[in-house]
């Protein structure tokens, strides 16, 4: 594709966050690094509790300080290392360059004001605009994103919108102010199917109209396959696999990656498959990560697996652009990675 | 909301009648005599035509249809007639509800009593707000902070220590230790200059600081687990990653969405200033309208407890009322059509 070959615009290096509990500290980020290049849409797949969503609210400081703590790390957007700016200046990134569409249109807006209102928010304070001309604005969005009369809508609460038209609008919030890149944490996951495909459709129409650059966060590799280009695999806070969208389902080189795939539910199947699964729990984030997280799972760990942690490299005789993972193993052989 | 308006009002008119008819019951069956506090040398015969002339020797029904008739119509065409100086019908045999122990009507002295205790008990309450709103705001905001440590500590005393305990330490200490405060309010005290004016703060200050430190603390605890209930809401996220300022954040989204179910709970609490603060009025003597009620128990004056009992059950039945159609304005998503 030779996206990658273009300037980064956004460089995350070896973040890792914790978050302070009572049962103790919870490793969720354990050095995630990656690159987005422009017009990119980066994938981000993993299960529940694998870190996704702390990785893209870390990147804005959107977590709560306490608990959460982000240990190491930087992110350069712009020039500028994003967590070291201070709560005032961090604001003015949020919204206005970066984008964010959150998981539960149902809770995710406010109650008591109009939908109008919290679009025309992000407007008047990042782009300094008019009550009228943020009206005007607010109009367009929403016929953006596809609300059917949107100018008799404007005046209307959150909960005169159906789940699927309350994520278009969470989506325009976030479009407001033409943000270079946008984040989206499992906006699909809460709607129901075919509602899902309405989205997924609105984004792809989105992006080829805007150009942004996304990162997309899902625990559903459908979807990452339908709209990536690329994908980052995480599990219990590490990145472990990480490469184009075609090279990743086509040719999986992390074990987790590989059952993951597996797992899948095929189409042409007869009915009464039973649904597979990995063995074995995610691992517990409490304690402290020294070894491959997925070693107690592996089909295929060795006495190394369980000692040291493999780091994120590439693999050697790849046809794709990128293509990392963080393994001991070499799955096809079942030896050990040079 | 007109329409509910208008029908909740319906429904409170039988509620009131019961209740009122529940008052009179109970009051009818407590083993009060109204004769009780006169002195022992009157022999019984004619302590027997003193309640026969206070009505008393007609049964049950008449004596609470007439009190009705004197309440709900005597009083209000009584008042029409004060208003707008007219005369309506035989107004000069027409018998209102009198009290007992004074012969002068119940009406006249509450309208006597209700200023003193609308301006300590009203100012209290309303200071009561003004401090608590901001401290359960900043409380929730830094929880478990030193400042929410203290105002924690303090609420718990305002609400814990009750108000006779509070009102005589300060009295203690700033009217007999100090001199600085009287401990007595003086009713006969008008306010003409500037001297007159900072007398009359002087003496509402103590009773108003004993009930609004009651006061606040209730709703400063109130305020504040609204607000943390508020704080962690994914659209307080969502405010904060579209830019916004944290004042923002905090100020309109989160205490728009917290004060909901705090207006509630104040405008609930409104009949209580009207019903004032009877300990605190005794204590430090300000003649409002629960010394008044007090004085009516003491003596067994039944017309006056009857009439501010079911006075306070009406304030509390329309303020009821009131909170509902403010959470109907405050919260979009209820709609009483």
């Amino acid at each position: 594709m030779g996206i990658a070959a273009l300037v980064p615009v956004w460089t995350v290096k070896n973040l890792k966050t914790v978050l302070h509990t009572q049962d103790g500290v919870v490793h969720a980020v354990n050095g995630i690094s990656f690159e987005l290049s422009e017009g990119e849409l980066l994938a981000v797949v993993g299960e529940s509790g694998s870190g996704k969503s702390v990785t893209m609210m870390s990147l804005l400081q959107l977590l709560p300080t306490p608990p959460a703590e982000i240990i190491s790390g930087s992110v350069y957007f712009e020039g500028k290392n994003l967590l070291e700016l201070s709560t005032a200046d961090i604001r003015h990134f949020r919204g206005a360059k970066i984008g964010f569409i959150f998981q539960d249109p149902m809770t995710s807006l406010n109650p008591v004001f109009s939908v109008g209102f919290q679009i025309m928010e992000p407007l008047r304070e990042h782009l300094g605009m008019s009550k009228k001309q943020a009206r005007q604005r607010a109009v367009e969005l929403l016929e953006l994103v596809g609300i059917p009369s949107a100018g008799d809508r404007l005046n209307d609460f959150p909960h005169q919108f159906s789940g699927g038209m309350r994520q278009r609008v969470v989506i325009a919030i976030a479009l407001s102010c033409d943000p270079k890149v946008l984040i989206a944490d499992e906006p699909t996951t809460a709607l129901d199917v075919t509602v899902q495909a309405q989205i997924l459709e609105l984004v792809r129409d989105l992006r080829q109209k805007l150009g942004m650059t996304i990162i997309w966060i899902t625990h559903d590799l459908g979807v990452a396959a339908g709209i990536a280009d690329r994908v980052m695999v995480m599990y219990g806070g590490f990145a472990v696999e990480h490469a184009d969208v075609k090279e990743i389902f086509k040719n999986p080189r992390h074990p987790y990656t590989s059952a993951l795939l597996e797992t899948l539910p095929g189409h042409e199947s007869e009915g009464a498959e039973r649904l597979r699964s990995i063995d074995g729990q995610p691992p517990d984030l409490v304690i402290k990560p020294v070894s491959c997280p997925f070693a107690p799972r592996c089909a295929y760990a060795q006495d190394i697996c369980r000692r040291e942690n493999p780091k994120l490299t590439s693999i050697e005789n790849s046809d794709a652009d990128i293509h990392e993972i963080a393994c001991w193993v070499d799955i096809e052989s079942g030896s050990l990675r040079k | 909301m007109l329409n509910y308006t208008i029908r909740r009002l319906l429904f409170a008119v039988p509620t009131l009648l019961v209740i009122s008819f529940i008052i009179f019951a109970i009051l009818d069956l407590a083993p009060s005599d109204p004769t009780g506090n006169l002195p022992l040398t009157i022999p019984a015969e004619v302590r027997a035509q003193i309640r026969e002339a206070l009505g008393l020797g007609q049964p049950f029904p008449i004596r609470y249809m007439k009190w009705l008739q004197q309440f709900f119509i005597n009083e209000p065409l009584n008042m029409m007639e004060q208003w707008w100086g007219i005369q309506i019908g035989d107004s000069a045999n027409r018998l209102r509800v009198t009290s007992w122990a004074t012969r002068s009507p119940v009406v006249d002295l509450i309208v006597e009593r209700m200023p003193q205790t609308l301006w300590v008990v009203g100012m209290s309450y309303v200071l009561g707000i003004l401090i608590a709103l901001p401290i359960g705001v900043i409380s929730a905001y830094k929880q478990y902070s030193i400042f929410d440590q203290i105002g924690t500590f303090i609420s718990m005393i305002g609400f814990s220590v009750p108000t006779f305990f509070t009102g005589i330490v300060l009295i203690v200490i700033f009217s007999v230790q100090l001199g600085w405060l009287p401990s007595i309010y003086d009713t006969t005290l008008q306010v003409t200059d500037w001297p007159s004016f900072w007398k009359q703060v002087k003496q509402m200050m103590m009773p108003v600081f004993v009930l609004a430190l009651f006061n606040a603390a209730q709703i400063a605890r109130f305020m504040r687990s609204s607000m943390l209930d508020n704080l962690n809401q994914d659209y307080v996220r969502t405010a904060r990653a579209k830019g916004l300022r944290e004042q923002t954040v905090v100020l309109t989204h989160v205490l728009r969405n917290s004060l909901i179910p705090v207006v509630t709970v104040i405008a609930l609490g409104i009949p209580q200033v009207f019903g004032g603060a009877i300990i605190t009025e005794q204590i430090f003597r300000v003649n409002g309208l629960g010394q008044l009620l007090i004085i009516g128990i003491e003596g067994a004056d039944i017309p006056l407890v009857q009439t501010l009992t079911f006075i306070f059950a009406v304030l509390i039945v329309l303020f009821n009322l009131v909170a509902d159609l403010l959470y109907g304005i405050l919260d979009p998503r209820i709609r009483y059509d």
